[in-house]
């Protein structure tokens, strides 16, 4: 059975919505009352039917939706995708893997044939059949992590690993959380970290390198990440911070429910086998507080973890000046009582 | 953890007096994933003691899917693997082996790239070479051997370096002169080395007398795990206490009561396999490259694929 794609949109008229089904699957990601940083990184291994884990890259209700956005950003700004010059290989390393994948996991959307060099990829969604020979990008309309990456939701950073460390050399970045690929591209590890408050003193990212640097093929990992956006807007990036910034004045305790999402990104980590680089997934979901609140669990355990976070945090995050409102509403359906730990909806 | 391949010796080739070449292919006859230039494989060897798990670099052609083709010089000195592999192991054996991983990559910012190979440590720099050379990026190989029929792999070197491969022939009295190979070379001239422990010394010493950057002299040397006395391992969170054998290593004895600890090189280079000791009523032995000499001097660590210690008992945080 195929998915039922949505016609929607996450910018103007902002018409994105979840169905049930949509809420049912949301990747929450508080198990306790209270969040705090760690290295939550766990196998990227099969999970459970039907849940955004099930496969290596989730494709959902809002892929022809997210595509179209991404195209848009993209007219509006080439720049969100940068490739330095070194990193073809690594190029060819993710087409490969994103086409092996959505052509396996989703055969009635997608289909790969390949004899020897010559491949035809079809993308039944999007309405694409290209033929192309792999290795050679000139036989595709763009380069080649351009062209799988426009066709998939969810940002990507390639970085390439040397001297020991991991370099953000490659990036489609078109519905991130307030971070420039512009700005960051080239940079380390910790360097495209260095804002991240707290984390660098409890050593978080020194382990995280330690243990990315041993990420093995064929053994990849994922952890979640989140943050909130006002509106369901995917491109939230500091080059236009003019169109989204001022929304967060907007929030009132009567339009709370609707207006302010929670934004979740799954992030998965992939060893890259010709170039020996990591590819990084942010797939971002998106679900209004509103929404989220209908399962009686996640509005309890949301307020609490909204209620209780560090102000350093929140300011990180860029929720200080609506999270008053929204912890306000959220007050009103916590009733006190424990919340078992978890992140599953009941 | 650690993603195992069931595959087969299918081709066993002699290319010379104690060197080897094997090659692997899939059991169930399915594709092989490509890897990258200096990647090795770790294979599991069913010698009559328990299984060894010992490191070998990947020479062949990674855009293969059909099978990969290691190098193996027989050693007599060592725990026994090479030697099974020269005297025992037949066409059609299975073996257990692991995904490749890569602790040697090229640089990809590099301008032009001297491989350097002595003796079996040839086998990294041909799947260099070939990736070089379908890169079309600039390279000259460096090989030294023992004695001309030594010189295995060298036909095979020269359909990728031509003209840039040079050969040197011990028995003739050609070595390489570090201190020439590496002189006036232009920036952004990364040199890459696989060869015996004092090969690779010399190189470094001269690298940095001459003021190379460490992050473009590299090298990669696997160790064996050296034998000793046995001890005993005790591992704190179930209480188990396990021997390690003679010949045998702290990691492979874990294994060999049923629990898995992660591992990658098994050579002592990676850090992978790193564990904290408790406490321990001898002294430790390192033999690994990884650990700092501060973590040395703490006692509270040690890699098990490689170390040991003097005899009586260890007790790991495991």
């Amino acid at each position: 059975m195929g998915i039922a794609f949505r016609d929607e949109t996450f910018r103007d008229t902002f018409t994105y919505r979840n169905s049930d089904e949509g809420i049912r699957r949301f990747p929450f990601p508080f198990g306790l009352d209270q969040y705090m940083y760690s290295v939550n990184i766990e196998p990227h291994t099969a999970g459970k039917p039907d849940s955004v884990y099930q496969y290596a890259f989730d494709i959902d209700e809002h892929y022809i939706a997210e595509c179209r956005d991404r195209a848009i950003t993209l007219e509006k700004d080439p720049g969100r995708c940068i490739s330095l010059p070194h990193m073809m290989d690594s190029e060819w390393d993710v087409l490969e893997l994103i086409m092996t994948s959505l052509s396996r996991d989703y055969p009635e959307h997608f289909a790969l044939h390949r004899d020897g060099e010559q491949w035809t990829w079809t993308n039944r969604p999007l309405g694409i059949e290209q033929a192309f020979v792999f290795g050679n990008a000139q036989t595709l309309p763009y380069p080649p992590f351009e062209y799988i990456t426009r066709q998939t939701q969810g940002d990507f950073v390639i970085m390439d690993h040397r001297d020991g460390d991991l370099w953000a050399d490659a990036g489609m970045i078109t519905s991130q959380a307030d971070w420039s690929l512009a700005f960051d591209v080239g940079m380390s590890f910790k360097e495209w970290h260095g804002p991240v408050p707290r984390a660098h003193e409890i050593g978080v990212f020194d382990r995280a390198l330690k243990y990315l640097l041993m990420l093995q093929l064929g053994n990849p990992v994922r952890r979640l990440n989140w943050t909130m956006t006002v509106n369901p807007r995917l491109d939230t990036a500091p080059e236009t911070y003019p169109d989204w910034g001022p929304d967060r004045t907007s929030v009132t305790l009567d339009n709370v429910a609707e207006k302010v999402h929670l934004r979740v990104e799954l992030q998965a980590l992939f060893r890259l086998p010709r170039s020996n680089g990591i590819l990084f997934s942010i797939r971002c979901y998106m679900a209004s507080v509103g929404d989220l609140a209908r399962y009686p669990k996640w509005a309890r355990r949301l307020h609490r973890v909204l209620r209780d976070l560090p102000q350093d945090l929140a300011e990180y995050k860029g929720l200080v000046r609506y999270k008053p409102a929204v912890v306000e509403w959220l007050s009103r359906l916590d009733d006190g009582v424990p919340v078992p730990p978890g992140t599953d909806p009941e | 953890m650690n993603m195992q391949l069931d595959m087969r010796l299918s081709r066993i080739i002699e290319l010379a007096p104690g060197i080897r070449e094997f090659w692997l292919c899939r059991e169930d006859g399915g594709e092989l994933p490509t890897y990258s230039g200096g990647s090795h494989v770790v294979l599991s060897l069913p010698l009559p003691g328990g299984i060894q798990r010992n490191p070998y670099s990947l020479l062949g052609d990674p855009a293969d899917c059909n099978k990969w083709r290691i190098a193996v010089r027989r050693q007599e000195q060592s725990r026994g693997g090479s030697v099974w592999l020269h005297d025992s192991a037949q066409e059609g054996q299975a073996l257990k082996v692991s995904m490749p991983a890569n602790l040697f990559p090229m640089a990809r910012l590099g301008r032009h790239h001297v491989l350097i190979a002595g003796g079996i440590g040839v086998t990294p720099m041909l799947s260099h070479a070939r990736e070089l050379a379908r890169l079309g990026e600039s390279f000259e190989v460096h090989y030294a051997h023992r004695a001309p029929e030594f010189g295995v792999l060298a036909d095979e070197l020269r359909t990728l370096a031509g003209p840039d491969l040079h050969c040197y022939v011990e028995s003739r009295g050609e070595t390489i002169d570090f201190s020439k190979l590496l002189a006036r070379r232009p920036l952004g001239t990364h040199a890459y080395l696989c060869g015996p422990q004092g090969m690779v010394e010399a190189y470094h010493r001269i690298a940095s007398e001459m003021g190379w950057p460490d992050t473009h002299v590299h090298s990669e040397r696997f160790l064996a795990p050296p034998p000793g006395a046995p001890f005993t391992v005790r591992l704190a969170k179930t209480g188990k206490a396990i021997e390690v054998r003679r010949e045998q290593s702290m990691l492979e004895a874990i294994e060999s009561s049923g629990v898995q600890p992660p591992f990658l090189c098994r050579g002592g280079a990676c850090g992978q396999c790193e564990m904290e000791v408790l406490d321990c009523d001898s002294s430790l032995l390192h033999n690994d490259l990884f650990l700092s000499q501060a973590d040395r001097d703490s006692g509270r660590k040690i890699m098990p694929c490689v170390s040991r210690v003097t005899g009586g008992c260890i007790t790991v945080n495991l």
